[in-house]
């Protein structure tokens, strides 16, 4: 049993193996995200159309990303 | 315990996405407003001058909508991403850089993607207010600007690893200046190599322009000082229940 407390935090890296699944999944899923704040109908399009562009408009302008 | 911390890494997005919702209505959009008035205007005195009728443009999305709702779906969603995407790099950071606890790391990635991210791309590719910048142009600006983005975030990630090699031999802080130095370098070669954009119409308004350009850079400020120090004090909790020593002292409590 190990129930002394050290001084020192014991810090240990996550496992790579553990990591990758989240990593690809949240990692696709959030870069989906924010092409479809940052430059859906702007420089590409997946819709026709400009309402998602028009939507996000004053955001997209703010954080900085290329606009129209 | 990956999926925890991107849960809280989500939480804390949108935290600071809310909080940047809230600095972006009330120093960001008077910004817009403006410039919105000076493209009108300088589309007015167009018409009157080629002697040609106003063509109303029909309006997609109201001012209201895209200055209410929408620009809080903007910058939240914006914010949930980031903190989600921050999350998986704390994961893997976690532990490999030094021996920093998980308030440390998570400050310390959140300056530095916040240089990598905001501040080395914004310094060559600065945000832009309506008004300002060429429809045609968009597919390569915004080619330029991804460009830009990529070179950065690869440079950052090639220092840091930099710096690790050297921590041993050249102790921490000349390896933190020289990984420093090479990570300028870099960025300096790639900003001068690349074109430079410029679409600021005539007589748009110096003021404005500085107003917004800063506006944007506070903005992401906002959001990323809330990522960097919330996350870290939510994942010292999510971490601690990770390391089997510390779940043995709280037990004791």
């Amino acid at each position: 049993m190990s129930n002394i407390a050290t001084a020192m935090p014991d810090v240990r890296p996550i496992p790579v193996r553990e990591l990758l699944p989240w990593a690809i999944f949240g990692g696709l899923l959030f870069l989906i995200a924010i092409y479809f704040i940052g430059t859906e109908e702007g420089a590409t399009a997946l819709f026709s159309g400009s309402y998602i562009h028009e939507f996000v408009h004053d955001g997209r302008h703010l954080l900085g990303f290329p606009c129209h | 315990m990956v999926g925890n911390l991107l849960l809280r890494g989500m939480i804390v997005g949108v935290i600071a996405g809310l909080l940047a919702f809230g600095f972006a209505r009330v120093f960001g959009e008077p910004q817009v407003d403006r410039a919105i008035a000076f493209e009108e205007q300088a589309a007015a005195a167009e018409q009157a001058a080629s002697g040609q009728t106003a063509v109303e443009e029909p309006e997609l999305v109201s001012r209201t909508t895209q200055a209410g709702i929408g620009l809080f779906t903007g910058v939240v969603v914006y914010g949930a991403a980031i903190g989600g995407l921050f999350s998986l790099v704390f994961a893997y950071a976690y532990g490999r850089i030094g021996g920093l606890g998980p308030r440390a790391t998570a400050a310390l990635l959140a300056l530095a993607g916040f240089i990598a991210i905001v501040i080395v791309p914004d310094l060559k590719y600065p945000a832009n207010p309506p008004a300002v910048g060429n429809g045609e142009t968009i597919g390569a600006r915004t080619e330029l600007f991804f460009v830009m983005l990529v070179v950065s975030i690869a440079a950052a990630v090639a220092s840091i690893s930099l710096a690790q090699r050297l921590w041993a031999s050249r102790g921490p802080w000349n390896a933190a200046i020289i990984a420093s130095l090479a990570f300028v370098a870099v960025i300096a070669i790639a900003q001068y190599a690349l074109p430079t954009v410029n679409e600021v119409p005539e007589n748009f308004p110096a003021d404005l322009l500085w107003r917004f350009r800063i506006t944007s850079i506070g903005l992401h400020a906002v959001l990323w000082t809330v990522i960097g120090l919330g996350f870290g004090a939510l994942a010292e909790h999510s971490m601690a229940g990770y390391r089997p020593v510390v779940r043995a002292r709280t037990a004791l409590h």
